[in-house]
């Protein structure tokens, strides 16, 4: 099967040409994003250290994404516990709704949080951004905790119980060390997701803005973008370290739970 | 869950040693269906309030009217006469839906080749390594890549340069920037991850003794997997295609960044409502039949392919 696999690199390189352009540019010493490349420069890196909108920007996103992580990894690991242990009335159609902002439009979830703050009467904080980010990383965290939870083998718990533990003593010294590779992966992805986010933050943001946002006020201007694109290469490089991070625990808790790997994060 | 009740009935006996048989079960249920709910109440509630109450806001909001600075509260259907009548708001969201459709379809085609590669074609253990390298780029800016689509399909972009430099072609091309078909390459790129992976855990669960059956029974390779391989993988296809329809139909970045004036979809409709114009009703009313619309069509794809999903 030569062909379908010359078609998967190809396939590949149409993945990665965008991701792999980011850096070229970065380095490059021109005012104008096109070829041909004029010669190497590290000043667009050098001229992102001065400015303080950015650092501003970049404090104000990491702040939001280690909050919604942190909500959406409590908030996943009680919906995949409860979904993958317990029976309940109601669980199908409660998990779906959940699940809903996997699938549901951005700009839908953006607007109708918009119009309820506004009718509350809310002004537009770092903390409305949490509020829509922790929404729609939660699915996510539960897609990963869920995974690690399934795998679990019911007996420990219960030898635990039997052998005079309560609930809570057999959930935080058997359970929860089993599943905290799931639990460190799930919150490096919903960091990622909000670090990433734009329409939210966009509609939700109030005078402080997101990195992406700031990204996105930038690329009205021609003479900011060789700074973007070094910008952009260093996103890329703190994502692919945050993902290989999430990555290795996500299978080490694989391997814990003595499961199979199915790969991916989704 | 509930078909392993064992070791907790032992424990249940050890406390109530005179409980029948029934009794135990309906209890167990009980505490059970206590603890489930009780443990997903903070994420249902949660839910319930940022997302259903907002939803339902939105609702009632396209029934409402902007009266200058203040809302008028009576309800009305004029929004949505307005948004049928109207031929701007009739354009953007016929458009949206051609625009996600033909991204669903240009993306599930090009990613089912790659699931199947990965599923049938890679070594067991490289197969993590394949799944990894697909969805990496789909963890960098998703601003970022929009742009750069923008930098690949330029008149002095990536691509014209290239084929001129080549010879292909003699003058830049102009088609591929600043119009729907942007919009589509820019949504197919972005969505791919979003397709191989769906398609990719269906193939994976396809017993692969059925198609050697089917080989033994003597159909070829290509009947084999039209009448074995594609049917058992049809859940998976379906939900990619549902996974990239109903979000696509919602972007925002890629028509602002590549679409031009003549590829703007709904999404930028809406921010205009909201944003600009300051008609939260109207864009209430947008958002409601952008939704719909789309829901519609879902339920029919899904209707269209209940034999598979069973």
């Amino acid at each position: 099967m030569n062909w379908l696999r010359v078609y998967a690199i190809v396939y590949l390189v149409f993945l990665y040409l965008p991701v792999l352009l980011l850096p070229i540019f970065s380095f490059n010493d021109a005012t104008v994003i096109a070829f041909p490349l004029q010669g190497f420069t590290t000043q667009w890196f050098k001229e992102l250290a001065g400015i303080d909108a950015l650092h501003g920007a970049l404090k104000n996103s990491l702040f939001i994404g280690i909050v919604s992580a942190t909500l959406s990894t409590i908030l996943g690991i009680c919906a995949a516990r409860a979904s993958t242990r317990y029976r309940f009335p109601f669980k199908a159609p409660i998990m779906g709704a959940i699940m809903l902002p996997l699938v549901l439009p951005e700009i839908i979830v953006a607007v109708s949080l918009l119009v309820v703050l506004m009718q509350l009467g809310f002004s537009l904080t770092s903390w409305t951004v949490i509020m829509g980010h922790t929404l729609i990383c939660t699915p996510f965290a539960i897609a990963i905790l869920s995974s690690s939870f399934q795998g679990l083998d019911q007996s420990l718990e219960e030898a635990a119980v039997d052998l005079g533990e309560t609930r809570w003593g057999a959930f935080s010294k058997i359970i929860l060390p089993l599943v905290t590779p799931g639990i460190v992966a799930s919150f490096l992805i919903a960091f990622t997701i909000s670090m990433d986010e734009f329409i939210i933050a966009f509609f939700l943001t109030g005078a402080d803005p997101t990195l992406p946002v700031y990204i996105w006020s930038q690329l009205r201007f021609p003479k900011r973008l060789p700074s973007v694109m070094a910008l952009g290469t260093l996103l890329i490089v703190a994502s692919l370290v945050l993902l290989s991070i999430a990555e290795y625990f996500r299978r080490r808790g694989i391997r814990r739970t003595g499961a199979k790997d199915s790969g991916g994060f989704l | 869950m509930y078909a392993k009740p064992l070791a907790p009935r032992r424990r249940c006996r050890k406390l109530n040693p005179g409980l029948g048989g029934a009794k135990q079960i309906s209890t167990r249920f009980d505490t059970d269906a206590k603890r489930g709910l009780t443990l997903i109440s903070p994420t249902a509630i949660y839910v319930l309030l940022l997302l259903a109450v907002p939803l339902a806001t939105i609702v009632a909001f396209s029934f409402w009217s902007q009266d200058f600075l203040s809302i008028d509260r009576t309800l009305t259907l004029k929004n949505y006469r307005e948004a049928f009548t109207d031929p701007i708001y009739r354009v953007f969201l016929l458009r949206s839906l051609w625009i996600s459709g033909v991204v669903t379809v240009v993306t599930v085609v090009l990613a089912f080749p790659i699931a199947y590669f990965v599923s049938f074609h890679v070594p067991p253990e490289r197969k993590a390594l394949w799944i990894f390298l697909i969805t990496i780029p789909f963890w960098t800016s998703y601003l970022l890549r929009a742009f750069l689509w923008k930098v690949i399909l330029g008149f002095n972009g990536v691509l014209n340069s290239g084929l001129l430099g080549l010879g292909l072609i003699d003058e830049p091309l102009t088609f591929i920037l600043y119009n729907t078909n942007a919009v589509v390459i820019t949504l197919a790129h972005a969505f791919a991850p979003f397709t191989i992976l769906p398609i990719y855990v269906a193939l994976e669960k396809i017993d692969r003794s059925l198609l050697e059956a089917s080989q033994d029974l003597g159909e070829g390779t290509a009947r084999t997997f039209f009448r074995v391989t594609l049917p058992l993988a049809m859940p998976g296809v379906v939900a990619a295609t549902l996974i990239v329809f109903i979000p696509t139909i919602g972007d925002y970045v890629t028509p602002r960044l590549v679409g031009g004036p003549d590829g703007l979809m709904i999404a930028n409709m809406i921010q205009t409502q909201f944003l600009k114009l300051n008609n939260a009703p109207m864009g209430a009313a947008l958002s409601v039949l952008a939704m719909g619309a789309v829901t519609l069509i879902s339920l029919i794809f899904l209707f269209a392919n209940r034999r598979f999903l069973k």
